[in-house]
């Protein structure tokens, strides 16, 4: 039995290499805004981890490398990952002086390089194994599961992400909260003005291509000056209307930045209903209406339950981009994990800016991930056709 | 009784449909004949309102078909169409119960009502009530679409080149398979196609449709003996004319008496088969035997031969 190579397997293989051998692991800096100092493997982590580690590293990425079943390369690719994770904590605790509270320990370029290889080599495990839409938003709960385990446990409280978190607890909750209130408020609003504009422009032509062109120059417009463009009617509508002022309409804070990402998301909801819309067949439309469907029926009835999986499309993309774009509501007031990556840049605190950035890319992988689940499951409700 | 009365349908300046009038007999088949773009789909569609008509009346049974908004006459008349339009997101089951759920039927007469109609044809409704149109074949997916339609028992059908997507063999089983429906449920149908042996052959009357007007609306034998038009002329075929005259009658309206030799031809097949069996065995003539099997008496050649000719 000769091995055979597998091709994603070399690249992996040769980024953990590089990772593990060449690579530092951790850095340690005196305090927050000093620069820092690289540590391998074996200085940053007590001797038997160490070892220990770069066994694991050695077996999960010859697993990746030659031709395995996908099952034992997901098993090897989450040791590696389980492993990673636990030790750059016992690095952080290893590496910072006992009593001391300005030493601060984050992962270095090893560390992101490995992560990054064996997350790809997890991703492309898991997605030979085609698991149903079900078992992988099982997956997502179990790696959720795992984090908070390990947040709940201490094992990442040396880390220097943490201890920006923990001078900032309360606020992190209330920007998260401001975060996740822009990103799902808006797109929100997006569906409720969204779907029913499509609606109107599948029916009455003419009125598509106006709306469409309209709602793509609005995408073009960039987030900053769009923000600008809405101070002045914004603070005109809170002087002028009565009551707008008290529900939080101003020309900065929450509104402007709430209606910036409304108006990005109206294009693929619209667009997206649109082409769903379009993409019922004709026979079933016109059988609908031969066998005695109001427009109201038919729309509900047929339409809608036909064209849903793209709209779904069109929703998926929103609430990942809107994740995303929130972040930049700060600088307008609008809050959410944006002030930790903006304070982060003011203050070249580097740990300050992952607090605002890892939770946003965490928060959008997941709504990727559930909601092309859900895509899934609405396609196969729509008749079974894969 | 379908009156329809001086029927146009303008589309800017077209006439599409031109001031178009014809009968149709309750418990018969009328079958819409034309090329495409003759108009026929379009007159088909104003007797449901799919399509408005620019002028003129349809009577169904003496009542003006505007006298109901137009989604619940169409809740009232069958239609099936070509490629079925079956829903794809909805069962087999669902889909035939459309139209009774729309009228509000309960939930025990629909299923019966649903049920009925699977086993009517020939689809055990275990099986293939649960199953989505995709699982089905081209003629499984035909049968559920012409089930759908007669789901609430309409008194009339419409259909639009039901058969189109279908191949020769399951084309013809659906042919007789709407016939013998017919036959049970007395349905008046309209059933419009640009074929004209499909047209002879289902239809009691035949309507010829050209470039948006009516140009002969007769009985088949009638057409095929005095076509109105070349352009009538040109549809039939006239090199098949005689043996389409001869498809109209069955064998037992060609029996002589006596006897003939060689295996019997039964007196239900049409004439045309009686003929195409004795020029291929080259025999001049067969014997005929009842649904029971008795001998009926013999089809000659020559016989045939003079019923083929053009009626006087």
């Amino acid at each position: 039995m000769t091995l055979r190579l597998d091709k994603l397997g070399v690249v992996i293989a040769a980024i953990v290499a590089y990772g593990a051998l060449a690579a530092p692991f951790a850095t340690f800096r005196a305090n927050r805004i000093m620069s820092g100092e690289a540590r391998g493997i074996l200085e940053a982590l007590p001797g038997w981890a160490g070892v220990l580690l770069l066994f694991i590293l050695a077996i999960a990425g010859i697993a990746a490398l030659i031709k395995t079943p996908a099952l034992v390369r997901l098993g090897a690719a989450a040791a590696a990952l389980v492993a990673l994770a636990v030790l750059i904590g016992v690095a952080a605790l290893h590496l910072t002086p006992e009593g001391n509270s300005f030493a601060r320990v984050s992962p270095a370029s090893g560390f992101w390089l490995m992560l990054f290889a064996f997350a790809l080599a997890a991703a492309d495990a898991l997605t030979r194994l085609q698991l149903t839409p079900l078992a992988r938003i099982g997956a997502l709960a179990i790696v959720v599961a795992a984090i908070w385990l390990l947040l709940a446990l201490g094992g990442w409280d040396g880390l220097s992400i943490l201890k920006e978190y923990a001078n900032r607890a309360d606020s992190f909750w209330a920007e998260a909260g401001k975060h996740v209130t822009l990103a799902l408020g808006s797109l929100a609003a997006a569906i409720v003005v969204g779907i029913p504009l499509g609606v109107l422009c599948h029916r009455v032509d003419g009125l598509r291509d106006a709306v469409l062109n309209v709602l793509n120059m609005v995408q073009t417009i960039p987030s900053i000056a769009l923000f600008g463009l809405l101070i002045a009617p914004l603070g005109w509508i809170a002087l002028n209307v009565p009551g707008a002022a008290a529900i939080g309409i101003r020309g900065i804070g929450t509104a402007p930045a709430f209606v910036a990402l409304f108006l990005y998301s109206l294009l693929p909801v619209v667009a997206n209903t649109v082409v769903g819309l379009g993409g019922v067949p004709r026979a079933a439309n016109d059988a609908a209406r031969g066998m005695g469907m109001t427009d109201g029926q038919r729309l509900f009835k047929v339409e809608f339950p036909l064209a849903f999986p793209v709209i779904l499309t069109g929703i998926r993309i929103v609430l990942v981009q809107n994740i995303g774009l929130a972040t930049i509501a700060v600088l307008i007031g609008g809050g959410g994990f944006g002030v930790f990556v903006f304070q982060g840049i003011g203050q070249t605190a580097m740990d300050l800016v992952l607090l605002g950035a890892v939770p946003t890319v965490a928060l959008a992988f997941a709504a990727a991930v559930i909601l092309d689940a859900t895509i899934e499951l609405a396609e196969r409700a729509k008749g079974g056709v894969a | 009784m379908i009156e329809i009365e001086n029927l146009t349908k303008r589309y800017a300046d077209t006439a599409v449909v031109d001031n178009v009038s014809l009968t149709i007999e309750p418990r018969t088949v009328a079958a819409i004949v034309g090329t495409s773009g003759s108009g026929k789909t379009t007159l088909l569609r104003m007797i449901n309102r799919l399509v408005e008509p620019t002028s003129g009346i349809v009577k169904l049974d003496g009542v003006d078909n505007r006298a109901l908004p137009g989604h619940e006459l169409r809740r009232s008349i069958g239609y099936a169409i070509q490629g079925h339009g079956l829903f794809p997101h909805r069962t087999v089951a669902e889909n035939i119960a459309t139209v009774p759920a729309l009228l509000g039927w309960d939930k025990a007469r629909i299923s019966a009502r649903v049920d009925e109609l699977l086993t009517l044809f020939q689809l055990d409704p275990a099986d293939f009530g649960p199953r989505y149109p995709h699982e089905l074949s081209g003629g499984q997916q035909q049968r559920v679409g012409v089930a759908r339609a007669l789901a609430a028992e309409p008194n009339v059908l419409l259909m639009d080149e039901p058969f189109g997507a279908l191949d020769p063999i399951i084309r013809a089983k659906a042919q007789e398979d709407l016939l013998a429906i017919q036959k049970r449920f007395g349905t008046t149908i309209i059933l419009v196609t640009h074929d004209m042996e499909e047209a002879i052959h289902l239809g009691d009357k035949i309507a010829v449709m050209d470039a948006g007007k009516l140009v002969q609306y007769a009985a088949p034998a009638e057409i095929l003996a005095r076509p109105a038009t070349e352009f009538v002329e040109t549809l039939i075929g006239t090199g098949e004319r005689p043996f389409k005259l001869l498809s109209l009658e069955a064998v037992s309206e060609a029996v002589e008496p006596g006897r003939a030799q060689g295996e019997a031809i039964p007196a239900t097949a049409t004439q045309r088969d009686a003929l195409a069996e004795l020029l291929w065995s080259g025999r001049q003539a067969l014997p005929v035997k009842g649904e029971d099997g008795a001998d009926l008496g013999k089809v000659t050649v020559k016989g045939l031969v003079k019923r083929a000719a053009r009626p006087a």
